[in-house]
């Protein structure tokens, strides 16, 4: 079985290749490569796979999945990657093997009885958070969510266990963190801090293992889990509840996002 | 070698050509710039309608969840496989920059996988070139109105893929005044089409609004002084109490605009002495429009174009023909192709 995982879902555009027999054994990374300078992921991120497809000499024929970061992250992130992926689907006739972005970020961490708990600026005070336990594989004590971030910092209070913090939120809301959290922790260090394709390629490697066909989703099929929905949907909700649903449809309502829509965050 | 495999053999040059740029979905394969083969369009309108008009998140949110079967769709359709394909064709701008990545990236992924030549296309670039599509005997040069939502430019297209731009609005786009309008009467959005049927039924001349003028550039357009004076107006009628009469006020703000646009696009035509008039872009497929444009042609004596409506919205069939010309030009994309969202025309 060969993968090959891509990341897009937050600062880092990457690319990663393994091979696999569906054990931890028997599963090779083969290659790897990331990149956060300047250039936007639309610009980095075929790129960097056809960097990879040359450095292992890789005929594209031979892949038997795709595996990617799905979500949460940046809108515009995750749509770059998703679109590349099922582009890549479609062309070679293989499947996506969806990894969450949180479980990615949290097996950046291996082999310890402390909590990891990945925190990804959300913006707007919030962050893409969950509570994690290692097991074999990250084991989700408390699934993907945008929470305030003295929402978890609270949980994992209350949990009373050390922690391990991993993520772009946590330098984000360093202050927030050191002030508000009352249990041990300590940040990963920058190597396991960010989403990395490697990451997404071993656990979609394990997923095959220890799941086999039921990891596998239909390009045509995959979307990427946003685990937020968008502002003019949020204002749909308010409008229906108090009525106002005429309102919005004349166009009085949404304005802003629809000016946001111009210069979305290109940054990606 | 089998009869489908001897078709295959005599097909020209063919072309996929994707388009994401607003809120539709489209891809298509056409031959040699100027053979149709398929054109699949998912329309996201009915779920825009609902807040008014095109909303960026959602639009890219539909894409990434349609495009893989609109291109299958489009693939199917024209009997055609990835192998048969000689380059793949994108609008990599001007649009919703959301919008766009989705098509572009898709495209990017596609081409590296099976190693097909990619080529980006510039949207308006592929408006323009629908009307090849639409009539195999049109050759440049020729003067082209792009009226849509989002752009109003005349352009001299000197050769394929060689534009002089006259003019372009200054404010609104026409679609954009028609969508504004639109909502001020109570007819929502999308405003080009609601506003097209109303205008059937009311006098163009019931109410004379101002026919836009921009002093010192004599091609250029302006819209946002005619939606003004449609405001001011219903302003007006409420406080005095008199009741709207909607096609009327549909029908001479219509007027307005076509006035407004067929007047400068003549005014160049008579300038520059072409003998070919086309108009592309989705307010192409507005009736008043078309008429006063074709009459003022014929009383010129000069040929006029405009695609089907089908061919006016947005669609891959453009773009893969505007694709064509670039391709034949020798232009190629590399992987590092990001979408513009502000992409000049005649720009690369």
């Amino acid at each position: 079985m060969n993968i090959l995982a891509i990341e897009a879902s937050g600062l880092t555009a990457g690319t990663a290749l393994v091979t696999t027999d569906g054990t931890p054994e028997g599963t090779t990374l083969v290659a790897e490569n990331s990149l956060r300078y300047k250039k936007t992921h639309s610009q980095t991120l075929v790129p960097l796979m056809d960097q990879l497809k040359q450095w292992t000499e890789l005929d594209l024929q031979t892949l038997d999945a795709i595996a990617i970061t799905s979500g949460p992250g940046s809108f515009t992130g995750l749509r770059i990657g998703a679109a590349t992926a099922k582009g890549m689907g479609l062309a070679l006739d293989i499947p996506i093997i969806p990894v969450p972005t949180l479980d990615s970020l949290a097996y950046n961490v291996y082999g310890t009885d402390a909590l990891v708990c990945p925190m990804m600026d959300a913006r707007r005070s919030q962050v893409y958070t969950g509570i994690y336990e290692e097991k074999d594989r990250p084991v989700a004590l408390r699934a993907g969510c945008a929470v305030p971030v003295a929402d978890i910092l609270g949980d994992l209070n209350e949990r009373g266990r050390q922690v391990i913090l991993v993520g772009d939120g946590v330098p984000a809301y360093r202050e927030e963190i050191r002030q508000g959290l009352s249990v041990p922790y300590f940040a990963a260090p920058a190597h396991l801090s960010e989403q990395r394709a490697a990451s997404t390629a071993v656990l979609a490697a394990y997923l095959w293992g220890t799941e086999g066909g039921r990891c596998l989703v239909n390009a045509d099929d995959f979307r990427p889990e946003y685990l937020r929905k968008s502002q003019a949907e949020r204002q749909m909700e308010a409008a229906r509840k108090e009525g106002k649903l005429s309102a919005l449809a004349a166009g009085n309502l949404v304005k802003e996002e629809r000016k946001e829509g111009l210069h979305d965050s290109a940054d990606l | 070698m089998n009869d489908q495999a001897g078709k295959r053999m005599k097909r020209g040059l063919t072309i996929l050509g994707i388009e994401s740029s607003c809120d539709e979905t489209a891809a298509s394969v056409v031959v040699d710039g100027r053979t149709i083969l398929s054109n699949e369009i998912s329309s996201q309108i009915d779920i825009h309608t609902l807040y008014g008009g095109v909303v960026p998140e959602i639009a890219s949110r539909k894409h990434v969840e349609r495009v893989n079967q609109v291109i299958r769709k489009a693939m199917q359709d024209a009997d055609t496989t990835l192998d048969d394909l000689d380059a793949i064709a994108v609008t990599y701008g001007p649009g919703l920059v959301g919008a766009l990545l989705v098509g572009v990236s898709a495209a990017k992924a596609i081409s590296f996988a099976r190693g097909i030549p990619l080529v980006g296309v510039h949207h308006i670039e592929g408006h323009i070139s629908a009307n090849f599509l639409a009539a195999p005997e049109l050759e440049p040069p020729f003067i082209c109105l792009v009226v849509s939502g989002g752009h109003t430019h005349l352009v001299i297209v000197r050769d394929y893929g060689e534009y002089e731009i006259l003019g372009r609005t200054q404010d609104d786009a026409a679609g954009e005044a028609f969508d504004k309008v639109a909502r001020a009467i109570g007819l929502g959005y999308p405003g080009g089409p609601k506003i097209d049927r109303a205008a059937r039924d009311g006098r163009a001349d019931a109410i004379a609004f101002p026919r836009g003028k921009v002093s010192d550039a004599k091609y250029d357009f302006s819209f946002s002084g005619l939606k003004s004076a449609v405001l001011n107006y219903l302003n007006t009628q409420k406080m005095q109490g008199n009741e709207i009469c909607v096609p009327d006020v549909a029908a001479s703000f219509q007027q307005s605009v076509v006035d407004t646009l067929v007047s400068r696009a003549m005014a160049a035509v008579d300038e520059y002495h072409y003998d070919k008039f086309a108009l592309a872009g989705g307010v192409a497929s507005n009736t008043a429009l078309r008429n006063a444009a074709k009459q003022a042609c014929r009383e010129r004596g000069i040929s006029f174009y405009c695609p089907p409506p089908v061919l006016c919205t947005d669609n891959g069939a453009m773009i893969a023909c505007a694709g064509y010309y670039e391709y034949q030009k020798g232009t190629r994309s590399g992987y590092d192709l990001n979408a513009i969202p502000n992409l000049p025309l005649g720009e690369r």
